[in-house]
């Protein structure tokens, strides 16, 4: 049994200099056999186990992870959480999702710090505008708080956008969704982890798949680098190098993984309180805990597994937040890095079966995934078990491209993909 | 990265190249005969590979001529370019 995080815990271990904290989860080897295992120990992957664990009641279960838990995209992204997109399909799925950020940290009695701050997503054309009135319209026919702000309420909301017409692309308007806004990534992470463990989910590290065995249609097992492990579900999650599991199966996946940069700059004091995010000028920018301003910068248009993106990305990216920030044009930046996302040619997840019978893959979530990982868990442990997905989910399965039935986001989901 | 030698200007910076997918996806001969899963391959399925991968790119502020690239995804390093038209070479 865990013990429990409060206030009175952290004055316990105070008096031996929080030397004796009991491990947040084990590190244990392999067994030979598991019900499940799901390839992949990022928030998705950890959820997805968690939520198996704690609600379809399967309890040999591990999760097994070529790197450190929360060291990929989890740890990478720009922690911003929202639900306002405009499909139906989509809405649903990115609202489960929302909806139990609500309550995770209680959830997992760890501190996921969300902060619903709100997400402003600017307009700066006519397009712009048209496209994001409908967004909103959309947002809450599907019971989703939206609002449309003209020009002075997104000054009155972030006063230092700078809202002059005179430059080359003006604020022209901008929704804001007041339930969004952000959380610790790392915190997911560790709070799934540490639940799963709870529940007697492995967590296995530095352990990556090689192969995957398959007895005709059917899934039998992995090979790892810590040697074979026999199951019948295999879920993967494993969000840039989707392709590369999936081509073990023998699988092809719709996907392109492709360089998505982010950046910090040096701490400062509190001067931004909430999310901002401009699709056509591709900036978007929050102010962390520390006071480092979390910038997301695009993605670049190759393929590419290096996780480090092209400088003129960046550059452009600083561009526009200079233009939209004047009073950003001294601060330095302090950190840079890449993450490789798996893109789907709709911008919309996978959370599907697939041809081999016990593979299943959640992949997909592009530039996008990290709002969705609590529902994306949820979702994903309901489809591997019941072999069906959820309501939620149904949408989202591979066979849209072979049907047509596509949920398409580009664009539609208030930022560039 | 950084350089791409474009087969027809020579050397130019990575930002005048605009990357264009996969290479050799051939369009099919006869659409009207294709079943479903046939168009999912064609238009949708990449191999997108960890490794060496055969792309075209296209010189966007140049030449704007499209042309070939062998690369490696896992570190970006070019391995070879050759023009339109010109056959893939065998590893």
């Amino acid at each position: 049994m865990k013990n429990k995080y409060s206030i009175f815990s952290l004055i316990k271990n105070a008096f031996s200099y929080h030397e004796n904290w009991q491990k947040a989860w084990k590190d244990p080897q392999p067994k030979k056999q598991y019900d499940a295992v799901i390839v992949g120990g990022g928030g998705h992957g950890l959820a997805t186990a968690y939520y198996l664990a704690k609600k379809h009641n399967l309890k040999n279960i591990a999760v097994v992870e070529k790197g450190w838990i929360g060291g990929g995209n989890t740890g990478r992204n720009t922690t911003i959480i929202r639900s306002n997109y405009l499909w139906d399909a989509s809405a649903g799925l990115y609202d489960h999702a929302l909806k139990i950020w609500e309550g995770l940290s209680q959830e997992l009695n760890y501190n996921v710090m969300f902060s619903q701050r709100g997400v402003m997503n600017l307009a700066h054309n006519l397009q712009d505008v048209r496209d994001l009135k409908r967004r909103t319209h959309a947002n809450r026919l599907n019971g989703i708080d939206a609002v449309y702000l003209n020009t002075e309420e997104v000054k009155k909301f972030c006063p230092i956008i700078n809202t002059s017409q005179d430059i080359r692309y003006p604020v022209l308007g901008g929704t804001l969704q007041r339930r969004a806004g952000t959380a610790r990534h790392d915190a997911v992470a560790w709070g799934y982890a540490r639940g799963a463990d709870e529940m007697g989910v492995d967590i296995i590290q530095n352990c990556e798949v090689q192969g995957i065995k398959r007895n005709g249609d059917t899934v039998e097992g992995l090979e790892t680098t810590k040697g074979f492990i026999k199951t019948k579900k295999v879920g993967v999650v494993a969000a840039g190098h989707s392709s590369v599991i999936a081509n073990m199966a023998g699988l092809r996946l719709p996907l392109e993984s492709k360089p998505l940069q982010a950046l910090v700059s040096e701490p400062v004091k509190p001067i931004i309180d909430t999310v901002v995010m401009s699709n056509a000028v591709h900036a978007y920018v929050s102010q962390s805990d520390k006071g480092e301003l979390v910038i997301g910068a695009g993605t670049d248009d190759y393929v590419s597994y290096s996780q480090k993106g092209s400088h003129q990305i960046v550059e452009g990216t600083l561009n526009a937040i200079l233009e939209l920030y004047p009073i950003f044009s001294r601060m330095r930046m302090l950190r840079q890095w890449g993450g490789i996302v798996d893109i789907c040619p709709d911008a919309s997840p996978i959370l599907s079966k697939t041809t081999v019978k016990g593979l299943y893959f959640n992949c997909g979530w592009g530039t996008g995934g990290f709002k969705a990982t609590p529902g994306s868990g949820d979702l994903f442990a309901h489809t591997i078990a019941n072999d069906e997905p959820h309501k939620l989910n149904a949408a989202f399965n591979l066979n849209r491209f072979v049907s047509g039935d596509l949920v398409d986001e580009h664009g539609a989901a208030a930022v560039a993909h | 990265m950084f350089l791409i030698n474009c087969p027809y200007c020579g050397e130019r910076d990575q930002h005048e190249f605009k990357a264009g997918g996969e290479a050799h996806i051939e369009r099919p001969k006869q659409p009207t005969e294709l079943s479903d899963d046939e168009w999912a391959e064609y238009l949708f399925m990449r191999k997108n590979i960890k490794g060496v991968q055969f792309e075209r790119w296209n010189h966007a502020h140049g030449c704007r001529k499209w042309f070939n690239m062998v690369r490696d995804t896992s570190n970006d390093q070019i391995k070879l370019i050759y023009k339109m038209g010109e056959k893939p070479p065998s590893e």
